[in-house]
């Protein structure tokens, strides 16, 4: 099957984007190169298309209801207007996807990850069986940008007839561009402050057009990565998957065990009192990136864990790695070595995130 | 040297012989491709190698990627110390001189050893555009 497009896949062709498939779609991993689009994010701005990204709007008196029972967050204690981060489980409280809800006065939305959308719309349409919801997939209609970087808010400012600005961190307003309705939300990945903007897929290039001619630089798929990788955000596939609970990753803070029962509760519940490999965050000494997959080893030599994500990154100058080691090794300051393609590479458990922005 | 009248391997390496040594470097298609560059690093001069066999390899931003031998031979220099220097300052210095300055590896050969069996320039020009670029 050929990859989907974006309503800005001819915009970063003309741009020079080096194009990959990803999760289904053709997406720009670069335009200028990682690293600097990578420190343009971290010094400035950077402009990110994230329309393959799926995104989801819930309709009717079940809805709320709907997102209770699959969703391992509390969306009763949402106020409109609010954005939060959680779980959908499977039964054996492994994660299905991590999504963020947005409720509104009229209904809900879910933004969920590309390689997940269409498990999800099924998850979600067996799950609703029996229940007065309408779920709609905009994603292939709709286009979503991301603008991130300390000098994003400002740079938007007057773009919108409500200034992102006002808005609260992880908070999102239905607002105009030029006219046209779009909703702007104070959110991102990358471990900056940043807004991100879902519009009509015929107005994506033109909005693009003029972030940019405001000083966004172009970014991609890549520097997206090594950015969110500093900020220890984890990746679903890599990080995540259907074997892994919410605990043992890191992420009991977007659960809410005693907000009532969801799918994957009961064995959520249990994992919490499981011991078992969890994610830590690690630095190799060397310039080397530990990738997927590479052992993580103790000086003897036995194997303790695995690499989920690793790269050089540009604003520590560090090789830095998130990886699932045995309960005893998670300590920061551990001393363990990464086998990196046949050579033992040393490297120290570290507190995550890797990168915290200045307040 | 002048990448016309170099060889070249499939897997992007270009080739150049002179008495019994072969200088190998990758292409500027193949060095752009890498994107940001973070290190290179190869095997100990002595060492010796098969055709195709590793030379060492490439750590980029996004990926690793070996460098293959495009003949058979033993490692007599290699050149980390000039190229990583330059990647300290800039992560794409391989793709600006990716024919001279940042030549890798250096492969003594055995008597009677010929390129002959690697693409030319323009043998390799098709195969970039057969591949789409």
């Amino acid at each position: 099957m050929a990859a989907l497009r974006t309503p800005l896949y001819d915009w970063h062709v003309a741009r020079g984007g080096r194009m990959v498939e990803f999760a289904g779609w053709d997406m720009p991993v670069q335009f200028a190169g990682v690293i600097a689009e990578h420190q343009a994010v971290r010094a400035s701005a950077g402009l990110f298309d994230i329309s393959h990204m799926g995104r989801l709007s819930f309709g009717g008196p079940g809805a709320e209801a709907l997102i209770q029972l699959v969703w391992t967050n509390d969306a009763r204690s949402m106020e409109d207007g609010q954005v939060r981060y959680g779980l959908i489980c499977n039964d054996a409280g492994g994660i299905r996807d991590d999504v963020l809800v947005y409720r509104w006065p009229y209904g809900w939305a879910m933004v969920v990850n590309a390689s997940n959308r269409t498990k999800i719309v099924d998850h979600l349409e067996a799950a609703k069986i029996g229940r007065e919801v309408q779920i709609t997939d905009q994603t292939t209609t709709t286009a979503m940008l991301a603008v991130q970087g300390p000098k994003s808010v400002e740079l938007c400012r007057d773009l919108f007839e409500a200034d992102p600005g006002g808005l609260r961190y992880y908070h999102a307003a239905p607002t105009r561009c030029n006219g046209r309705q779009c909703v702007v939300s104070r959110t991102g990945y990358t471990g900056e402050d940043g807004i991100e903007i879902m519009i009509g897929g015929e107005h994506a290039a033109d909005l693009t057009d003029e972030i940019v001619r405001r000083g966004a630089v172009p970014c991609g798929l890549g520097g997206r990565d090594t950015l969110r990788l500093e900020a220890a955000m984890p990746l679903y596939g890599h990080e995540l998957n259907e074997e892994i609970d919410p605990f043992h990753a890191g992420l009991a803070w977007a659960v809410k065990l005693q907000k009532g029962d969801f799918i994957g509760r009961a064995a959520v519940a249990k994992a919490q009192e499981t011991p078992g490999r969890q994610r830590v965050g690690l630095v190799l000494q060397g310039k080397r990136a530990a990738r997927e997959g590479c052992a993580v080893v103790t000086g003897d030599g036995r194997p303790v864990g695995v690499i989920t994500s690793g790269s050089f990154t540009p604003t520590l100058q560090k090789s830095i790695a998130m990886a699932y080691v045995e309960p005893e090794q998670t300590k920061p300051g551990t001393k363990l070595s990464v086998d990196v393609r046949g050579k033992i590479e040393p490297a120290e458990v570290t507190p995550l995130p890797f990168y915290k922005r200045a307040k | 040297m002048d990448p016309k009248t170099l060889r070249y391997a499939e897997t992007h390496e270009w080739a150049s012989l002179a008495g019994d040594i072969v200088t190998v470097g990758v292409t500027a298609f193949a060095a752009d491709q890498l994107g940001d560059v973070t290190l290179v690093e190869f095997k100990k001069p002595g060492t010796k190698v098969d055709a195709k066999g590793s030379l060492g390899e490439i750590e980029a931003v996004k990926s690793v990627s070996d460098v293959y031998a495009p003949v058979a031979g033993e490692i007599v220099e290699t050149n980390d110390a000039a190229v990583n220097g330059a990647l300290n300052d800039d992560s794409k210095a391989l793709a600006t001189d990716p024919y001279g300055k940042f030549w890798l590896v250096k492969l003594k050969v055995a008597p009677g050893t010929t390129l002959d069996h690697l693409k030319t320039d323009k043998q390799y020009a098709e195969q970039l555009a057969a591949e789409g670029h």
